[in-house]
């Protein structure tokens, strides 16, 4: 129920270009405001991301300048590469991250533990999750409150928003195919495929895109989908995305499942490029390239 | 050496009881063979029938409709049969190579994957999962290729070092040195794992939980070959394992060449449990649970033993894989969790009542 309004109001939001936040992303606007109204309301100066997508937004707001060292997966934008490491999710490297004196380290909101060492040594924290659509653009404003960049972040969620907006307005009124988003699968092979599942901003920028999400009503991130959900589900389009750290793959696997209509209309597109799997400042023009792969038409 | 023998007494005992049976030995294989065979036919019959989506079996049978866009023929033909039979040849081999791998080790708990050849395996196709999407020009066999030579060379370093310390063949040496690598590998694997990024953690953590979609027949057709050596390989080796269960001694005596009847029967269970991983991934609990429902029927007599597990199986990894892809549809639960599920607490069951 949580997600349909969610999605549902993400819709709504994208076109006329308000109430884009929905009542998850309320709440974890508070919640964030909260933390960083507790943890320190001084301009912080020397701030570390071990979040990629946090990263992006702290560049496209203003404040990359104040960062001083990143994640070990942190690629974008080029100007990261000359920034220290401080290991990423997983591998946290708190000794590191201690010794380059932090006043504000962002966290993704799973990393329970490094939350609890970086707060007995005293470390202002941001913590957050990636979640859907509308929770970047809450995200966005929020980083904005705590870096102390609000302009730059409003200005950011709008150039957003309206891009979204041109997004859905040119893609208004057409049918929606049923499409499939494939984020991973076995090189060369169609087993053990994973595609975007009901909750996520995959699912929200393939909605947003025009398109419909076959595996929208599974109310996961992620579906394990089988050769049986996938001839029955009979994707119209299948946009296979990669971050772009290996080989394009290739659409003559699907030709195993032949009766899929996207094998026989040949509509299978494979998307590269880090933007599609970062919950970041570049979604909007993420959305475009599902849109332009969805509805080539329109564009 | 006394105690020894008491316990050879006592299994001979066992073994020669039901010999002493109201019908005749030959009847009795034939019987339990039979039976083993019906129910496994029964199980690749109706389990294409049931699945995650409500399929017309009498439109996918229906060759007037075009194959192209005949979604019930591709469900039933594409999808769920290979599967079917995927699941009939893995459940048969890993069923079968525990009874082969009880009867050689001598220890009721061995499996298949007690010597390090599903850890080979399965490092085999991480090293494909984690480095191979940086290749193009991957096919539909690199995975199970690649698992399979992991298997391979998993049981080449055993076999060397069961046969290289003494001038035969020794099981002792077998266990530790098949223990020991299976630790070995497993460590890797999990360095493996550790330089994976988040999508392929997931698809490596995925493979080692066994999966029997194979959406296709080129690897059950590529496997074949090898199993079905194999299957005739084990029914042959079973009235030696017979003897072989009364101690290498008695066996030798009674004019078994214990030496080559091992290396024979390690080799070809070994290499049957690679081909299975290879297409499936490492599928637990089938090695053990299999062999010792089928000797609870049909009591410890290999040449019972063996035909009734390769049946059984079959039938037993068809049913685990319905459950896998039905109960939770439209998403699958791993069919590793399912036999690990029903599997697990009959592992200790049987330990309970073994001691």
């Amino acid at each position: 129920m949580m997600f349909r309004s969610r999605t549902q109001t993400v819709l709504r939001g994208l076109s006329p270009l308000r109430g884009v936040c929905s009542r998850t992303g309320h709440f974890l606007l508070l919640f964030l405001l909260a933390v960083g109204t507790i943890s320190a309301q001084i301009r912080p100066t020397r701030i570390i991301s071990v979040v990629p997508a946090a990263t992006e937004i702290l560049f496209a707001v203003g404040a990359g300048p104040r960062v001083v060292a990143v994640s070990s997966f942190d690629h974008e934008p080029p100007d990261v590469n000359q920034l220290p490491r401080v290991g990423a999710l997983m591998d946290p490297d708190v000794e590191r991250i201690l010794s380059l004196k932090p006043d504000l380290i962002v966290i993704y909101g799973s990393q329970h533990d490094l939350a609890q060492q970086l707060s007995r040594a005293g470390i202002p924290q941001f913590a957050f999750l990636h979640g859907g659509l509308s929770d970047i653009l809450t995200t966005i404003t929020a980083l904005g409150e705590r870096t102390d960049t609000r302009d730059a972040a409003s200005r950011l969620v709008a150039s957003i928003r309206s891009r979204l907006d041109a997004i859905s307005r040119r893609v208004a009124g057409k049918p929606r195919p049923r499409t499939l988003i494939v984020f991973g699968r076995d090189p060369g092979a169609l087993r053990n495929l994973y595609a975007s599942g009901g909750i996520g901003f995959l699912h929200d920028m393939v909605e947003a895109a025009g398109g419909a999400d076959v595996f929208g009503d599974v109310k996961r991130e992620s579906v394990q989908a089988t050769s049986e959900t996938l001839i029955a589900r009979a994707p119209e389009v299948i946009i296979e995305i990669r971050a772009g750290d290996e080989a394009v793959p290739n659409p003559d696997d699907w030709n195993a499942l032949p009766s899929i209509p996207a094998v026989r209309q040949h509509r299978i597109v494979a998307l590269i490029g880090t933007e599609l799997v970062t919950a970041g400042p570049r979604v909007a023009a993420a959305t475009e390239r599902i849109a332009r792969a969805i509805h080539p038409e329109a564009f | 050496m006394s105690t020894d023998t008491g316990a050879a007494a006592r299994r001979s005992e066992i073994a020669v009881k039901p010999v002493d049976g109201p019908l005749g030995i030959r009847s009795r294989i034939a019987a339990a063979s039979a039976g083993a065979l019906a129910i496994a036919v029964a199980a690749i019959v109706l389990a294409p029938l049931i699945g995650s989506t409500h399929i017309s079996v009498a439109r996918a049978f229906d060759w007037s409709v075009p194959w192209a866009t005949n979604v019930d023929a591709q469900i039933f033909f594409v999808a769920r049969l290979p599967r079917v039979l995927a699941a009939a040849l893995v459940g048969s081999a890993l069923a079968a190579s525990g009874v082969i791998l009880q009867a050689l080790l001598r220890n009721p708990l061995a499996t298949p994957f007690t010597l390090g050849v599903s850890a080979g395996a399965a490092l085999g196709a991480m090293l494909v999962l984690v480095l191979g999407g940086a290749m193009a020009s991957l096919s539909w066999a690199s995975v199970p290729a690649a698992s399979f030579v992991g298997a391979l060379a998993a049981v080449g370093v055993v076999y060397l070092l069961a046969a290289g310390r003494h001038r035969g063949f020794s099981t002792g040496v077998l266990l530790l040195a098949g223990v020991t690598l299976n630790s070995f590998l497993s460590a890797l694997i999990m360095l493996v794992q550790y330089f994976a990024d988040m999508t392929q953690t997931m698809q490596t953590l995925r493979w080692l939980l066994g999966d029997l979609d194979v959406a296709g027949y080129r690897p059950l057709v590529a496997a074949l070959p090898m199993l079905a050596i194999a299957y005739v390989v084990f029914l042959a080796l079973a009235p030696s394992l017979n003897l072989l269960s009364l101690g290498t001694d008695l066996a030798a005596a009674r004019g078994v060449d214990v030496v080559r009847v091992e290396r024979v029967a390690f080799l070809t269970a070994s290499l049957a449990t690679g081909a299975a991983v290879s297409i499936a991934g490492p599928i637990g609990f089938i090695g053990i649970v299999v062999p010792h429902l089928v000797r609870m029927v049909v009591g410890p007599d290999h040449r019972l033993v063996v035909p009734a597990s390769l049946g059984f199986g079959a039938a037993f990894l068809i049913g685990c894989d319905l459950i896998s892809r039905t109960v939770l549809a439209p998403i699958e639960l791993p069919v590793g969790i399912v036999t690990a599920l029903i599997g697990g607490p009959f592992f200790l069951w049987l330990l309970v009542r073994q001691s």
